[in-house]
C-alpha cells in the first residue's frame, strides 16, 4: 500500500460532513448488525396448561428474567396460537392493507412473541413502514416534544424557553440537569414556564429513577420517560434494575397519577458490550414485549442515545423505524426517536426523520432540541432550535401535520418576558433566590446561554436544596404564583395536578390540547383505514401549518415597493423616433417610475439606469429613457426601445432588474447581451452594459460580460418575488405609446 | 370534567387556586384515588391493554403506602439489594396491607432473583 494521497475528487468528497460519520462493516458477533444476528431465534411458543413453557426457542427453565417476566405477564395466550401461526408475510402484509384494521392486528400482535414481531416487521420496506406507522399509531392527533436545558440550568433561560417551546406547539417539555442536585429547581422553572406558554403542557426532568419518581410525588413535574429496558439481562442489570423493579416503579407512577413511559433503542446493547450476538432489532424487541408486560403505556424507542449506532450499520435506519412501528402495534404510545443526534450531515439526519414525520407518530420527536445545540444538556438533538424554521417549511410543504406551529415574535417576547418574571416572584416568595432585572432582560433577550453574562451559577444548586429540604411541593408554587398575581399561569398548574386525579391522561398516548382535552387512544383512536381516512387537520390548524412567518403575498411587495416610490423618475410625454447615431435608448417597463421602484438586487431603478447612461456617456454616446407601456416581455421591449433609437441599439430593463441590449434588426427573443438573473447584478454590471451598448451602437468591440455565477439558491430566495412583480408589472401595462422618461 | 375525589376523599371541585393559597390543600387532596385507578384499569382493559390495567390495579393498591414505602420498595426490588427470604418478607408486608397483586409480584421476584443471581448474596 502506498501513501498516495487521493485523487482531488475524493480529497473534496472527504471533505463533505458525511465523511465525519462513522460506518461500522458489520459485526454480528457483537451485535453490530440491523437485522438477523447470529443468535437470533426463530419465532416459537409452546404452551401447557395455561402456561408458556416454550418461547421463542428457549426452554422455561433457562429463560432470562427478562423472557421469564414477558412470558408469565406480557402474552395474551387466547390468541397465541392464533397470531403464532399466521405466516411472517401475511401478517406483514396486513400491516399495509387498508381492509385489515388496527384493532384486528393490534389484537394478534398481543399473542406474538418478540422473535414473531421482529420476524414481521424486518419483512417491510421503508415505502411500507410509512404507511403502518400511519395506520397503526395509538393516537390519531400527531404531537411531538421538545428539550428545554441549558448549560448553567439558568431558571429564567429555562422558563423562557419552555413558553417558548409551548408557543411553538411542543405539548411535552423535557429538561435534564449539567449538575445532578438542580434538578428540582429545573423542574420548578420549566413547569411554571411551560404554564405560562400554555395550557396542558406536560413536563418532565430526566434524572435517575428514583429521583424523578421523587420529583413526580411532589407534583414537580407531569410525566416521567426516563425508565430505562434493555434488551438483554446482563445490560439490564447494569443500568440497576431488572424486570420486577421497572414494573414496580411503573406501578409507583401510575399510583401517584403520574404518566410514564419507558425508554428503549436499538444499539444500546451492543453499545455497552452485551449485545450477546443478538441484532439490535431482536433485541428491541424484546424490549417492547417487557414494555407492553410491565403495563407501561408507551415506549421512546428508535435508537434514543444509540442511534447512532444503529445508523452506522446497514439497514439500521429502517430498523429504528421498524421499532417505532413495533410499538404502536403492541398499542402503546410511540415516542419516536429523532433525538440524540446521529449525523454529522443535514441530509442524512433529514433522511432519518422523513419516513417518521410523513407518517405520524405520538411523538414526532422524543426530544427535538428547542434550544441551540450547545444547550441541549442530553447533547445536541436530531433537531434543534437551529431547525424550527426547517421544520415548519416541511410540514408547509407537505401538508403534514408535525405538532409545530409558528410563534409571533412579539408574543413570543411577552411570554418570554411573563416567565422570567414568574420565575423570580415565585423564588423569591419561596426563598428559593433572588434574579437581577439585568439577568432577567437578558434571559428574555438570548438565543442560548452564551448570551446571558450576569447571571450566578451558583443559585440554581442553592434553590434545588431549598426545595428539598423545605419540602416545596407544587401546591407552595402555585400558591406562589398567585400571591403574586400570576393568577393565570397559578391555574394552569393547578390543572395539571387535578388531571392527576381524574386519571385519563394515564391511558395510552395522552396529551393534553390547549382546551385541556385528554387526547389518548381512548378519546382520540387513530382510525386510518386509507386514503381519506385518519387523521386530517382542522381547517384552522391546516392554516397554521400553511402559515408560516416569511411568507409573502402580492400586497406585501406592493406595499415593500411603495416605501420606496419617489418622484425622481416620471414620464414627460411621447417618444419620438431619432436619426441621432448616437442615441440609445434605455427601454423600461411599463411599472417603472409607477409601482416599482427596487430591483430584485436591492438597488432603486434610478440608480440602475443612471449606470447605463454614464456607461452610455463615457462611450460618447447619448441615452433616452423611453418607457415601454404595452409590453411587459423584455424581448418586446427592448426591441421597441431599438426601433426608437437612433443607433438602432438599445437597453431593455425590466423594473426587477432583468436587462439586455437589443438591436432593431433581431428577432424579439434573440438579443445581443442578456443580464437574466436580476438579483445578482450590481451598479457595476449596469455601467458595463451601458458601456456596451454604446460599442454596439459605435460599431466597436463589446467586452464580454458574464452573468455572475452564484451557487446559491438564487430561485428559491427570488422565484416567488418575480411572480409578485411581474404581476405588478402586468397591472401596468396599458396601450399608451412610448413615453419619455426623465431623471432627476 | 367530571366530578372526582382525590385520594383523602376531598372532591376535586374544592381544590382551588384560592384553597391552596389559604393552606388548605394537601398533596393528598390531589392524588389519585385506588378507585379511579380501578376505573382506569376497565377502560384500558376495553380498549386492548389487560397489561396496562393490571399495572393501574397494582398501582391502587399502591396508593395507600408512603412515598417513602413504595420509594424503600422500589430500591429493594433493585438487583443485588435484597435476599430472596427479604423479598418474601416485603410480599407478607404487602399482602397485610391487602397490596395482593404487588406481593405476587415480590413472590415472582424473590423466585426469579434467586435462580438467575440477581438476588443480594
Amino acid at each position: 500500500m502506498t501513501n498516495k494521497e487521493p485523487i482531488g475528487r475524493f480529497r473534496f468528497m472527504n471533505e463533505q460532513r458525511v465523511n465525519l460519520d462513522g460506518f461500522a462493516t458489520p459485526a454480528p458477533e457483537l451485535g453490530l448488525v440491523a437485522f438477523n444476528g447470529l443468535n437470533d431465534p426463530k419465532p416459537s411458543l409452546i404452551i401447557r396448561d395455561n402456561r408458556i413453557i416454550e418461547m421463542d426457542g428457549r426452554a422455561e427453565s433457562e429463560f432470562d428474567s427478562i423472557d421469564e417476566f414477558i412470558a408469565r405477564h406480557g402474552l395474551d395466550l387466547g390468541v397465541a396460537q392464533e397470531a403464532m401461526a399466521i405466516a411472517d408475510i401475511d401478517f406483514a402484509r396486513r400491516l399495509v392493507d387498508p381492509n385489515h384494521s388496527r384493532a384486528d392486528i393490534v389484537r394478534l400482535s398481543s399473542g406474538m412473541t418478540p422473535a414473531k414481531l421482529a420476524a414481521v416487521l424486518s419483512l417491510l420496506s421503508a415505502a411500507e413502514l410509512v404507511i403502518a406507522m400511519a395506520k397503526m399509531r395509538a393516537r390519531r392527533t400527531p404531537s411531538n416534544q421538545a428539550h428545554v436545558t441549558n448549560r448553567s440550568d439558568d431558571p429564567l433561560l429555562l422558563a423562557a424557553d419552555a413558553a417558548t417551546a409551548a408557543a411553538f406547539g411542543f405539548r411535552e417539555l423535557e429538561t435534564t440537569v449539567p449538575v445532578a442536585a438542580d434538578a428540582p429547581s429545573n423542574a420548578v422553572a420549566v413547569s411554571i414556564g411551560a404554564a405560562v406558554g400554555s395550557p396542558g403542557v406536560l413536563v418532565q426532568c430526566s434524572v435517575e429513577e428514583s429521583a424523578e419518581l421523587a420529583l413526580g410525588m411532589r407534583g414537580l413535574v407531569s410525566y416521567a420517560e426516563t425508565v430505562s429496558l434493555y434488551g438483554t439481562e446482563q445490560i439490564f442489570i447494569d443500568g440497576d434494575d431488572t424486570p420486577w423493579s421497572k414494573a414496580f416503579l411503573t406501578s409507583a407512577y401510575a399510583s401517584r397519577g403520574i404518566k410514564m413511559r419507558v425508554t428503549s433503542g436499538g444499539g444500546s446493547e451492543a453499545l455497552m458490550g452485551g449485545a450477546e450476538m443478538c441484532s439490535m432489532f431482536y433485541l428491541e424487541a424484546r424490549c417492547v414485549a417487557l414494555a407492553r408486560a410491565i403495563g407501561a403505556q408507551g415506549v421512546q424507542n428508535g435508537g434514543i442515545d444509540s442511534a447512532a449506532v444503529a445508523g452506522a450499520v446497514p439497514g439500521g435506519v429502517r430498523s429504528l423505524m421498524a421499532e417505532n412501528v413495533m410499538v404502536m402495534m403492541r398499542n402503546l404510545e410511540a415516542c419516536t426517536g429523532n433525538d440524540a443526534l446521529m449525523s454529522e450531515s443535514d441530509v442524512r439526519r433529514t433522511s432519518r426523520t422523513h419516513p417518521i414525520f410523513i407518517g405520524g407518530s405520538d411523538f414526532i420527536n422524543s426530544g427535538f432540541g428547542s434550544i441551540q445545540r450547545y444547550d441541549n444538556m442530553f447533547g445536541p438533538s436530531q433537531w434543534n432550535s437551529e431547525d424550527i424554521d426547517d421544520f415548519l417549511a416541511m410540514q408547509r410543504d407537505w401538508g403534514v401535520d408535525g405538532g409545530l406551529r409558528t410563534a409571533d415574535e412579539v408574543e413570543v417576547e411577552r411570554l418570554r418576558r411573563r416567565a422570567t418574571e414568574a420565575v423570580t416572584a415565585v423564588y423569591s416568595w419561596l426563598g428559593l433566590g433572588d434574579f437581577s432585572q439585568e439577568w432577567a432582560e437578558e434571559a428574555i433577550d438570548a438565543a442560548g446561554s452564551k448570551d446571558i453574562s450576569s447571571g450566578d451559577l451558583m443559585l440554581p444548586l442553592t434553590a434545588a436544596r431549598t426545595i428539598m429540604e423545605t419540602n416545596v411541593t407544587m401546591l407552595d408554587v402555585i400558591a406562589a404564583l398567585a400571591e403574586n398575581g400570576f393568577d393565570l399561569e397559578a391555574q394552569r398548574c393547578l390543572d395539571m395536578l387535578k388531571a392527576r386525579v381524574a386519571g385519563d391522561y394515564l391511558q395510552t398516548s395522552a396529551i393534553f390540547d390547549e382546551q385541556m382535552n385528554v387526547l389518548s387512544l381512548v378519546t382520540d383512536p387513530n382510525e386510518y383505514s386509507g386514503p381519506g381516512t385518519g387523521y386530517q387537520p382542522s381547517s384552522a390548524r391546516q392554516t397554521e401549518i400553511d402559515t408560516i412567518r416569511q411568507q409573502r403575498s402580492v400586497s406585501d411587495l406592493r406595499t415593500e415597493q411603495q416605501s420606496f416610490a419617489n418622484k425622481n423618475i416620471f414620464a414627460s410625454g411621447a417618444a419620438e423616433t431619432s436619426y441621432d447615431p448616437r442615441d440609445v435608448v434605455i427601454g423600461v417597463s411599463p411599472a417603472t417610475g409607477k409601482d416599482i421602484w427596487v430591483t430584485l438586487s436591492g438597488l432603486s431603478l434610478a440608480d440602475a439606469i443612471s449606470e447605463v447612461l454614464a456607461g452610455l456617456e463615457e462611450e460618447g454616446c447619448t441615452g433616452r429613457i423611453v418607457r415601454i407601456n404595452d409590453s411587459l416581455d423584455l424581448g418586446m421591449i427592448g426591441l421597441t426601445a431599438a426601433r426608437l433609437s437612433g443607433s438602432g441599439v438599445s437597453v431593455g430593463l425590466q423594473a426587477k432588474g432583468t436587462a439586455l441590449i437589443h438591436r432593431r434588426d433581431l428577432a424579439p427573443l434573440a438579443n445581443l447581451e442578456l443580464y437574466s438573473v436580476a438579483p445578482t447584478i450590481t451598479r457595476e454590471l449596469y455601467r458595463m452594459m451601458g458601456i456596451n451598448a454604446g460599442r454596439h451602437a459605435k460599431g466597436a468591440t463589446p467586452e464580454p460580460v458574464r452573468n455572475p455565477y452564484s451557487d446559491e439558491a438564487i430561485e428559491a430566495r427570488y422565484h416567488t418575488k418575480v411572480v409578485s412583480l411581474v404581476a405588478i408589472e402586468r397591472e401596468c401595462v396599458n396601450s399608451n405609446g412610448p413615453e419619455v422618461m426623465e431623471l432627476r | 370534567m367530571r366530578e372526582q375525589k382525590g385520594f383523602s376523599g376531598k372532591n376535586v371541585s374544592e381544590v382551588t387556586v384560592e384553597s391552596i393559597r389559604r393552606g388548605d390543600i394537601t398533596l393528598d387532596d390531589v392524588r389519585i384515588h385506588p378507585e379511579t385507578l380501578a376505573k382506569q384499569a376497565q377502560v384500558a382493559r376495553d380498549n386492548g391493554n389487560p397489561q396496562l390495567a393490571e399495572n393501574f390495579l397494582r398501582a391502587a393498591e399502591l396508593t395507600s403506602l408512603s412515598d417513602e414505602l413504595v420509594m424503600g420498595y422500589y430500591d429493594a426490588l433493585r438487583p443485588g439489594r435484597s435476599t430472596p427470604t427479604q423479598l418474601l418478607e416485603i410480599a407478607d408486608d404487602l399482602s397485610k396491607h391487602g397490596a395482593e397483586k404487588n406481593a405476587e409480584l415480590f413472590r415472582q421476584a424473590a423466585d426469579v432473583y434467586a435462580r438467575r443471581g440477581l438476588a443480594a448474596k
